[in-house]
Formats: C-alpha cells, sequence, structure tokens
C-alpha cells in the first residue's frame, strides 16, 4: 500500500490527510513536532483569553485519527532523503514515504535585532509560544508592560490577548497608519481609532532599535530607532511577519526559494515531493496573489488540491476568487475579491467608501474606473454573505448592480439595523447615479451556479 | 468600580447566607386547638395520627422545622402503617406527607421571619438584587467597547467546574431538593414573599409561589447581565426581553391572578408535554369543572401542542420556544449563560443524547396515552400497571430529578441546558419538527470558517458546530435551540440564523465552490465512478 507522509498537522496537511482518506485507501501518517494533535492555530489567542482550553480548539475528537485510519507521529524531521524516499527524525529514527507533503507552515519573523533571544521575547504562532507567553506574562503584576513589534494580524491579536489580563501594552508598527499595506486609508484610520480606544499604546511609524536585558538575560526594555525613547517591559511580542519554516530543508535536493519552490500542481523539483500551505512558493504569482500565501483558507484549498492529484486526479491549485477575514479587537473584518490599499493599487482600480457616521461600521467598494466592474469589498462589523459576492465576481457584475443587491449579501444577525439604504444613497450622490437598493431576494441568495 | 463590584459581591452573599440559615429560624408550637382544626378541615379519620401526634408533638416547642416534620412524618407514616395492614382505607392519610406537614408549619410557626416578613425579604432579597445589580452594572464601566468579552472564563473557578462552581452545584442541587420534597422545611423563606404573595392572589404563599417569584426575580437580574453583555446584539437583546416578559407575565403573574378570579392556575405558555400533567385525570376535571375558562384552557393546551408549536416550528425553528419563550430556556439563558460552554461536545454526548430526550418523549406520551385512557374508561389500571405508579414515577424522576434538581442543579458542572438538551420532551417533539420539516437554519458563511471552536464551546446544546461550519454545511440539528450564541461570538462572521427556503439542498448546504478551491469535487466523484 502507498504510505503518504505529511509533515506538519496543521490546517493544509490534514486537510490533505482528510481528502486522501475520503478518496483512497492510502496508508496516511502525519508527523508534527509541536502537538500530537491538530488544533486551529488561528484559536491561540482565545486560550491565553480563558475563551477557550486547548482541547477546544482541536476540531477532531482523538478517537478521530485512528477510526479514519490516519496515523500520527510526534517528531522533528531534520534530512529528507529523496534518493531512498526516507526521512530521518532528530531522535535517529527513520521513515520511508512513497510520497511527501510538506506542509511545515511558518514560522515568526525576526530581523536580526539585538537581544531578539531574551528571555521574554517571543513570537506569537506555535503553541509553545503560548506556554512562553503564560510564563512571562501571567498577569499584570509578573508583566508590568508589554511591548508587540510590528502592525500585523498576529499582533493586533497579541494586544488584544494582554489586554484581557488588564496588562498594559504598547505596540510599535512600522508604517504610519495600522495596516496601510493591506487596507485603504479610511479603513486603517478607523482601525487606530479603535485600538487606542482600548488604551494600548500604538506607536505609528516607528521601529525597533534594540530591546535591553536585564541582569538574568532577560528582557528589561527596549529603545525606539526613531525617537531613542526607552520602553520598560517585561514582554516583548515580535510580530512582524511569518516566513516559511522550511531551515530543515536546507540541505536537502529541494529547490527552495524564501519556501519550498512548487508548480500549479504544488510539486517541488523532486519527484514524489509536494508541498502546500505557508510554506510552499508559487514560481509565478497567481492573478493578484502573493506568491507565498500564509493564509488559513488557502492552505486548506491545498491541501484539498493536492489530496485530488496524489490520488490520481491531477489537479493545478486554482484557488477562486480571493477572500479572507480578521477581528481587530471588537471589530470583524471580511473582504471578497481584490481591495487594495495604497501600496500596489492598479491605476484602474477606483474605490467606494462609506463609514458609518458613529459607528465603526465601514465598507469599501472596489470597481474598474472605466468598466464600473466589481473587483472586490472589504466591509467592517457588517458581515457579508461569501457566496454572493463570489457569485458576483464569477459574473463580472457591475458595480451598481452589486449595489443594488446588497440586501441579498448581508449576513449580520437577524434584528441588525441595516446600512444599505445609506450606502446606496451615498454612491448615487457622489457618482450622480440612480441606484434603487432592491429588496431582500431568497430566491437570488439561493440560486446557486 | 472594583470596589463597588466588591461591595455588591459582599452584600449578595450576605443575602444567600441569611437566606441560607432562615430555616433555623423561628419555633414551631402545635397546640390541641389547632390539631382539632386541622383533623376538622382535612378531614382525617385517624385517632391513631391524632394520638401519635398528642404524645410526640402536641404542646411542645420545636425549634427547628426538621423535628417538628420528622414527628408529622412519622405519626402519618405509623398511622398508616396500621391502617394499610388492617385495611382500613378510609382512614388512611394520603396526601404527601411533606406536603401534609408544610400545611401545618406554614400555619403554626413563629418567631422573628414571620414576624418581620418585609425586614427578611429585605435581608434575603433585597441585599441579592442589590448585591448582583452592584456586582454586574459595572462593567459597563469596566468593558466600556461593547463586543464578545468571554475572557477568564475558563481561568475562572466559579465557571471551570472549580470549587465554587462545585459550591453553586450543591447549593442548587440542595435548594431544588427541598423545593420539590421538603417543603415543609422552608416554611420560613414562603413567609418573606406572603405579603406579595397575598397583593397579587389574596392567598398566602406556597412553595411554588416561592420558586415563582425567585425564579423572576433571578431572571430579570441576570437578564440585566445578558443586556448588558450582549448590548451590541440585537437579537440577543430582544431575546432577553421576550423570555424575560413570557416568565413575568404567563408564568407568574397570569396564572397568579386567574387563581385570585378563582380560575385555575394555568400557564397558557406551557405546552405539553413539557407541562406533562396537562391531561391527568385530576387536571382535566378541574377544567372541565371551571366553566369556560375551563374549556377553552383544555381546547388551547391541546391546539398549543397538535398546531401552535409545529407550525411555528416550521416557521420559526424551535427557537421561538426554547430560547424565547419557554421558562426552563428562560432560566438557562439568563441565570445559565455563564455555564453554557460547560455542555459536553462530544460524539458520545451526542448518542446518549438521543437515546434520552427521545426516551422521554416515549415515555410521556405512553403515560399520558395511559391516563386518557384510564379517564375515558374510567379504570386504573392499563395492562395491569397502575396508571397512578406511572404518573408518579415519571413525576418523580422525570419531573422532578431531571428538570429541576439536575436540569439546574447541574448547571455549573454540566451546562445550562441539561435538561432541554437531553431530557425535555417538548424540544424532542420540536426538535423532530426543526430536523425534517422547517424553514430553520444556522447558515454557514462559504469558507470563512477557521475552525477556531468558539461556537462549539459556546454551544449550550454541545452541537459540535464547527463540525458543519469548517465544511461549508448548514446546521440543521433537531436539538438547536437557535440562542443564537454560535453567532454571536465567532469571530469572523461565519454564522447566521436564518429562516430560509425549505427545499432540501439549500437548507443544508451552501455551495461547494465556495471552499475558494474551483475544482469542483462534485463533477471529479462523478466523473471518478
Amino acid at each position: 500500500m502507498e504510505h503518504i507522509v505529511i509533515i506538519g498537522n496543521g490546517i493544509s496537511g490534514v486537510t490533505a490527510a482528510r481528502h486522501i482518506r475520503k478518496l483512497s485507501d492510502k496508508r496516511i501518517t502525519i508527523i508534527s513536532a509541536e502537538t500530537e494533535y491538530f488544533f486551529s492555530r488561528t484559536a491561540l489567542m482565545y486560550i491565553y483569553m480563558g475563551h477557550m482550553k486547548f482541547e477546544h480548539t482541536q476540531p477532531y475528537e482523538n478517537w478521530f485519527w485512528e477510526k479514519n485510519r490516519i496515523e500520527l507521529k510526534k517528531g522533528f524531521v531534520t534530512h529528507i532523503n529523496d534518493a531512498s524516499k526516507e526521512l530521518v527524525f532528530a531522535n535517529g529514527e527513520t521513515m520511508n514515504y512513497d510520497k511527501l507533503i510538506i506542509a511545515t507552515g511558518s514560522k515568526p519573523n525576526k530581523f536580526g535585532w539585538p537581544g531578539q533571544d531574551l528571555d521574554g521575547v517571543m513570537g506569537m504562532y506555535h503553541k509553545q509560544d503560548l506556554e512562553t507567553l503564560e510564563k512571562f506574562a501571567p498577569n499584570n503584576k509578573v508583566c508590568k508592560r508589554a511591548v508587540i513589534v510590528g502592525g500585523g494580524l498576529i499582533g493586533i491579536e497579541l494586544a488584544e490577548m494582554l489586554q484581557s489580563r488588564d496588562i498594559p501594552v504598547t505596540f510599535l508598527v512600522r508604517e504610519n497608519s495600522f495596516w496601510n499595506g493591506v487596507l485603504p486609508a479610511g479603513e486603517s484610520a478607523m482601525i487606530n481609532e479603535h485600538i487606542k480606544e482600548h488604551h494600548i499604546d500604538l506607536r505609528l511609524g516607528v521601529n525597533l532599535q534594540e530591546i535591553k536585558a536585564d541582569e538574568h538575560g532577560k528582557v528589561k526594555s527596549i529603545i525606539i530607532k526613531e525617537t531613542g525613547e526607552e520602553i520598560a517591559c517585561d514582554v516583548v511580542g515580535l510580530t512582524a511577519g511569518v516566513s516559511p519554516n522550511v531551515d530543515f530543508l536546507k540541505e536537502s535536493n529541494i529547490e527552495l526559494g524564501r519556501g519550498v519552490k512548487v508548480n500549479r500542481m504544488l510539486e517541488t523539483n523532486v519527484k514524489d515531493i509536494y508541498a502546500i500551505g505557508d510554506c510552499a512558493e508559487q514560481h509565478e504569482a497567481i492573478g493578484n496573489r502573493r506568491p507565498i500565501e500564509a493564509v488559513w483558507y488557502t492552505g486548506r484549498m491545498m491541501g484539498e488540491t493536492v489530496a485530488q492529484t496524489i490520488c490520481g486526479n491531477p489537479k493545478e491549485y486554482n484557488p477562486g476568487h480571493w477572500f479572507n477575514s480578521a477581528k481587530f479587537l471588537d471589530i470583524e473584518y471580511q473582504t471578497y475579491g481584490w481591495v487594495f490599499g495604497e501600496r500596489g493599487r492598479p491605476e484602474y482600480e477606483q474605490h467606494f467608501h462609506w463609514k458609518h457616521p458613529k459607528k465603526h461600521l465601514c465598507i469599501t467598494v472596489a470597481f474598474h474606473k472605466e468598466t464600473h466592474e466589481f473587483l472586490g469589498i472589504n466591509t467592517f462589523g457588517i458581515r457579508m454573505r461569501h457566496h454572493a459576492f463570489d457569485k458576483w465576481l464569477t459574473e463580472k457584475r457591475s458595480v451598481e448592480y452589486v449595489l443594488a443587491h446588497l440586501a441579498d449579501a448581508n449576513f449580520d444577525p437577524e434584528f441588525y439595523k441595516l446600512h444599505e439604504k445609506d450606502i446606496v444613497a451615498q454612491f448615487n450622490q457622489e457618482h450622480h447615479t440612480n441606484i434603487l437598493l432592491k429588496k431582500r431576494s431568497w430566491k437570488r441568495i439561493f440560486q446557486f451556479s | 468600580m472594583k470596589a463597588i463590584q466588591h461591595i455588591g459581591l459582599s452584600l449578595f452573599l450576605a443575602g444567600l447566607a441569611i437566606f441560607t440559615i432562615l430555616p433555623f429560624i423561628g419555633s414551631y408550637e402545635l397546640s390541641t386547638e389547632k390539631l382539632d382544626e386541622i383533623v376538622q378541615n382535612k378531614g382525617i379519620k385517624s385517632e391513631l395520627f391524632v394520638k401519635n401526634l398528642q404524645e410526640s408533638t402536641v404542646g411542645k416547642e420545636f425549634s427547628t422545622p426538621f423535628t417538628f416534620s420528622s414527628n408529622i412524618v412519622s405519626a402519618i407514616e405509623d398511622a398508616n402503617e396500621k391502617h394499610e395492614a388492617n385495611q382500613e382505607w378510609d382512614k388512611k392519610i394520603w396526601e404527601k406527607k411533606h406536603s401534609f406537614s408544610y400545611a401545618i408549619a406554614k400555619d403554626i410557626g413563629a418567631g422573628p421571619v414571620r414576624e418581620n416578613k418585609g425586614l427578611f425579604w429585605f435581608l434575603t432579597f433585597g441585599l441579592g438584587i442589590i448585591g448582583a445589580l452592584l456586582f454586574i452594572i459595572p462593567q459597563l464601566y469596566l468593558k466600556p467597547i461593547p463586543g464578545i468579552k468571554n475572557n477568564g472564563i475558563w481561568h475562572s473557578a466559579a465557571t471551570n467546574r472549580g470549587w465554587i462552581g462545585w459550591f453553586v452545584f450543591l447549593f442548587l442541587v440542595g435548594f431544588y431538593i427541598l423545593l420539590y420534597f421538603f417543603p415543609d422545611y422552608i416554611v420560613n423563606w414562603t413567609y418573606i414573599v406572603d405579603p406579595i404573595s397575598q397583593s397579587i392572589s389574596g392567598n398566602m404563599a406556597s412553595q411554588w409561589f416561592l420558586y415563582g417569584f425567585l425564579y423572576c426575580v433571578v431572571m430579570v437580574v441576570m437578564g440585566i447581565r445578558m443586556y448588558i453583555k450582549y448590548r451590541h446584539n440585537k437579537y440577543q437583546m430582544l431575546r432577553t426581553t421576550s423570555v424575560l416578559f413570557f416568565q413575568i407575565a404567563f408564568a407568574f403573574l397570569i396564572p397568579e391572578i386567574m387563581v385570585s378570579l378563582e380560575m385555575p392556575w394555568y400557564d397558557f405558555k406551557n405546552a405539553f408535554p413539557l407541562d406533562y400533567d396537562f391531561f391527568f385525570e385530576w387536571n382535566l376535571k378541574t377544567l372541565v369543572n371551571s366553566g369556560f375558562i375551563g374549556i377553552f384552557i383544555l381546547v388551547w393546551g391541546t391546539v398549543l401542542t397538535i398546531v401552535v408549536v409545529p407550525v411555528m416550528v416550521y416557521f420559526f425553528g424551535k427557537r421561538w420556544y426554547c430560547s424565547w419563550v419557554c421558562g426552563c430556556g428562560g432560566l438557562a439563558e439568563t441565570l445559565g449563560d455563564p455555564y453554557r460552554h460547560l455542555s459536553d461536545k462530544s460524539l458520545r454526548a451526542w448518542q446518549i443524547e438521543r437515546w434520552l430526550i427521545h426516551g422521554v418523549l416515549v415515555f410521556a406520551i405512553l403515560m399520558t396515552g395511559m391516563t386518557l385512557y384510564a379517564y375515558f374508561m374510567e379504570v386504573d389500571t392499563v395492562f395491569g400497571i397502575k396508571t397512578q405508579l406511572v404518573k408518579d414515577t415519571y413525576g418523580f424522576l422525570i419531573g422532578s430529578i431531571f428538570a429541576g434538581v439536575i436540569g439546574t442543579g447541574f448547571y455549573p458542572i454540566f451546562g445550562n441546558r441539561v435538561w432541554c438538551r437531553f431530557g425535555c420532551p417538548l424540544a424532542a417533539y420540536l426538535g423532530l419538527v426543526q430536523r425534517f420539516k422547517s424553514k430553520f437554519r444556522i447558515t454557514t458563511n462559504g469558507g470563512q470558517c477557521i475552525s477556531c471552536g468558539n461556537c462549539s464551546t459556546y454551544c449550550e446544546q454541545g452541537i459540535d458546530v464547527r463540525a458543519y461550519a469548517q465544511k461549508g454545511q448548514n446546521i440543521v440539528r433537531s436539538s438547536c435551540v437557535g440562542c443564537g450564541i454560535c453567532s454571536a461570538v465567532c469571530p469572523r462572521g461565519v454564522l447566521k440564523l436564518e429562516n430560509g427556503p425549505d427545499d432540501g439542498a439549500t437548507r443544508h448546504q451552501v455551495p461547494e465552490v465556495i471552499l475558494g478551491n474551483d475544482v469542483n469535487l462534485f463533477e471529479m466523484l462523478e466523473e471518478n465512478k
């Protein structure tokens, strides 16, 4: 029986395993050095915050794996011998494979800051990071202040975590507005405001100079590059992005860029070795996507795709329309299609921005300046229906059509106040159009293409 | 603000402590005249019982209800035993022993509580309410920005099955055991709500009035907590208002007012088979003999179960009842909200749930069938089984132990919907309708699920919501009471409670393309067949 070995038990690897099991009877082994069982990495924050226990972040009960004949192996792979199709573990054990899937995910970036390896300095990515945080920041007596370096999604989550235990947070963000590499200006400004409203000490446009140690080799303070200001702290969170976790492959014959280089079939240069998820790097970016997509959803899609290929239905990785989501403290964010921030915005992309006069609710609709084709939407504080936008993107609908049918896309809980009227009115005013908002129609909503 | 919370907590605990020691205060003395009066009023024919009491109790002062009660109970037991042996059925005392004892104790109890009902009401209910509100309301200032703040729930001994949880468990279980089985021990509790009862129905408070009043108070106070916690969520605000309204108006005030108008006590929203004794002989007789209103209740109660309930479930799901109207649900959604995450999510728990809850439904239906047969055929036994025995068994095991002692007592251990999930026959019935013929579903928003587990963790019914959401499937489950918390706690806007078309396909599934990968898996499966 063909033996499929998957290194990494994150969403990509586990999705691949599940789909291979669905499609075939092959022997499947998942290897992980991090945890015994699959857990949702995105939920780590909720454990520290006390919303959940670790076991709640495990999407499958422990009996699931044996029942589905997916073998789990705890161990750290140090070497891949592709000639003999053999893996070597840190403890000297070996394992043979017929096909290998590399799904080792990411690791937090460190940019060679002085003091970046001190006690009390951590990323927020692995389960072990959570344990470290619990050790150095159990409460606001042990940790009187924490400094977070890097204004991305993990940074703001870490800020929220620390804040849940009333630990004061200073948040250093390199950009002059939060996540404005991705978000348009209005949205980014709203998040800035929301962060400050939570009494998080947000510092925009600053960089980390160095991290200073006390006499025990533990962090004591940080210095800001631009101002030279020293901020006393007990914990430093490094959340300046992630990069593929592929160091263990450096000695192997597998071609590496920043990640494991793969083609559209998710195959590496070595036969029978595939790479998926955060650690995979496309030779050429697909559409507007980045060559490395460190996103939960893309990991899941690659896992599904590679399972097809391995089970004899060779398929290209062909992600549909882009979508993503996040939560910034209390503000939910969803995006469908492409809406660019200032950076990298194509010149044809025009934006329509609506913001609630009082609440933290806003949307940005991107459309083609000339053709008025709808390109994408960012929505903050208003939930929207994925498949409505997916359908409109496929059908290449105009921005006018999308706005007229916006009520179909609302996904807020029942009885919530609806804002489509205001949104359409503002668009009409700005663009001298006369769009009439249509009433929500179940028939249209459930017309699946 | 923290200081105010601490003061509130202290006041609440003081009120609770005073409430707890009330049964130990006061005295009970039965005079010869009183005994004669009771014998007369209750039509007691057992001289033995009177003799027993005269020897053991009359003329003595008891400083706790416990010995007093045990004397009366043993007097009844002793007399009954001998009368049974002699087959003197007319002399036997049929009334429940502790209810009998309760009526006497309530009548003759003396002491500071009875003399100062208002004061003791304030020292118990008053302090409890003020204390709880002082603890709850500062949340508005401590967490000024609305949003889901389940911080520290699994760290707190009160909500993670820690020592406080076990203490609350013991307290609640003890309370329910006293309430259901030893009302004669808690006459002092009923004294303090006498003035309220009298002002509504003109009667002195029974233990059930006490329970009804306490129920409303607890729901209102904890409802205020819900209003604060979910102030950003209109669904939760309206739902909380609805359960408070139905509890206070329908379960508490209207029945009491009806009693004061010499109508039968009836809760118009309490549907059979949750209201399991609706078709019992005694109830049918009462209703039939109560004139127009009795017949109206009889017709309404029947139509409610047979027509209103399933039709409403078809349009809105069982939530319209279980988490918007029902009293058990109302308590679970207010007092029980801090414990919702303690429900067991395992597959095994689901298997147990299905056997148990449908078992109770079958039990309730068989029992009702028997009792109706017995009523119309005017017999006591069906297939050689005494219907009274069946009814008593159900009343004890399901009505009292399961619904009360376990249903609420176990909040801090098994979560707030133990009864609704494992035991309620009405929920089982509604669930069958919801599962097979309803417009209601929880829609999964395409591929947006990140499998974090908040939805499953905070599902009070123990549904593994995530298992559906991460596959892009809608949630169509018989046990879902539509509380809406899964949707509220979801950080990515994945879940929405909806009443959409009931066309089979779209109720269960979202389009497969939505997982984001435009590999058409369905087409491929077809090709590979």
